[in-house]
């Protein structure tokens, strides 16, 4: 079964309240030299038949009305190798 | 009036939505997330919650609810809407209102009893408040980060359509201390803080939020 996979990260210029306490409990775990975290999210769409220009269109349409607030996060989307 | 309250699965003040319309003079009605009709209401308010659970962002999927359809086109010819909270993000997930709410700045849930100052008292929901007013009312939000681009909060400082900014203390890093907006009609408002639980001198922060609700009249009929 195909897999297209939808990114969705806040965009640079947004705040990140999350990406920024992960970013701080690291160094209080040990862990140095991470200067930058943004947490996204990750759709991973199990797609019936082949993954047209349509089924990729018709994707990013669900990304823009749905899995995304474009107001403020960007998405991008894949194919995934079946696995 | 009749004033719809609507109840999303995971909504929690939509009674407290109704007794404060009760009380502002109004007659509440309930209205259902799967409604396909709004039984004629002469304004709506959208309650504070976490309607399906905040799932995806919240506000996300209440967007897409059938009555949401409705809301939106009856928004559209005039129809007074207020979201509060919860209320508020679905406003802006539905583009009914612009910009979006994220997470507090600090991390945490945050609950207190709110100064605020009202904007602009020209909204079919702030009409009973002179403009300036300070009022106090209860704060409670998770995500409620007013974000936008600068040229849209110019805009809105621009036209006039911050409704309310907060005034002792930014308490969750929304731009321009922005608590609320409407849109450039003013028949749509979205409040991150809760007038609802502002409404009576027994329970919550006295009852300055009481205007947001006695005010429906006068905005309606002017």
């Amino acid at each position: 079964m195909p897999r297209v996979v939808v990114d969705v990260m806040p965009k640079p210029e947004i705040l990140d309240p999350q990406g920024k306490a992960v970013l701080g409990a690291l160094p209080r775990l040990g862990f140095s030299g991470v200067t930058e975290v943004r947490q996204g999210k990750r759709f991973e769409l199990e797609v019936a038949g082949e993954v047209t220009d349509e089924v990729l269109a018709e994707v990013h349409q669900m990304a823009e009305t749905l899995l995304s607030n474009p107001v403020i996060e960007n998405f991008t989307v894949r194919v995934e190798a079946a696995g | 009036m009749r004033v719809g309250v609507v109840t999303f699965p995971g909504s929690l003040d939509d009674v407290d939505a109704q007794r404060a319309v009760t009380i502002g003079g109004h007659q509440a009605v309930a209205l259902w997330h799967g409604d396909h009709d709004l039984r004629g209401v002469d304004a709506v308010v959208l309650p504070g919650g976490f309607s399906y659970g905040d799932y995806l962002r919240c506000g996300a999927i209440s967007r897409f609810a059938p009555v949401m359809t409705e809301v939106v086109a009856a928004a559209g010819r005039g129809l007074p809407v207020l979201g509060i909270c919860n209320g508020f993000q679905i406003l802006c997930e539905s583009h009914l209102l612009p910009g979006a709410l994220v997470r507090n700045d600090h991390q945490k849930f945050v609950c207190r009893d709110q100064l605020l100052r009202i904007e602009n008292n020209r909204t079919a929901w702030t009409s009973a408040y002179d403009e300036g007013a300070e009022i106090t009312i209860v704060l409670k939000n998770g995500e409620g980060g007013f974000v936008a681009d600068t040229e849209t909060l110019d805009r809105l400082e621009g036209e006039g359509q911050v409704v309310a900014r907060y005034l002792d203390l930014n308490p969750n890093g929304s731009l321009r201390d922005i608590a609320g907006i409407t849109n450039a009609r003013g028949n749509v408002v979205g409040l991150m803080p809760h007038p609802e639980h502002a409404v009576e001198a027994l329970t919550g922060a006295g009852t300055d939020g009481l205007g947001f609700f006695t005010g429906l009249a006068a905005a309606a009929f002017s």
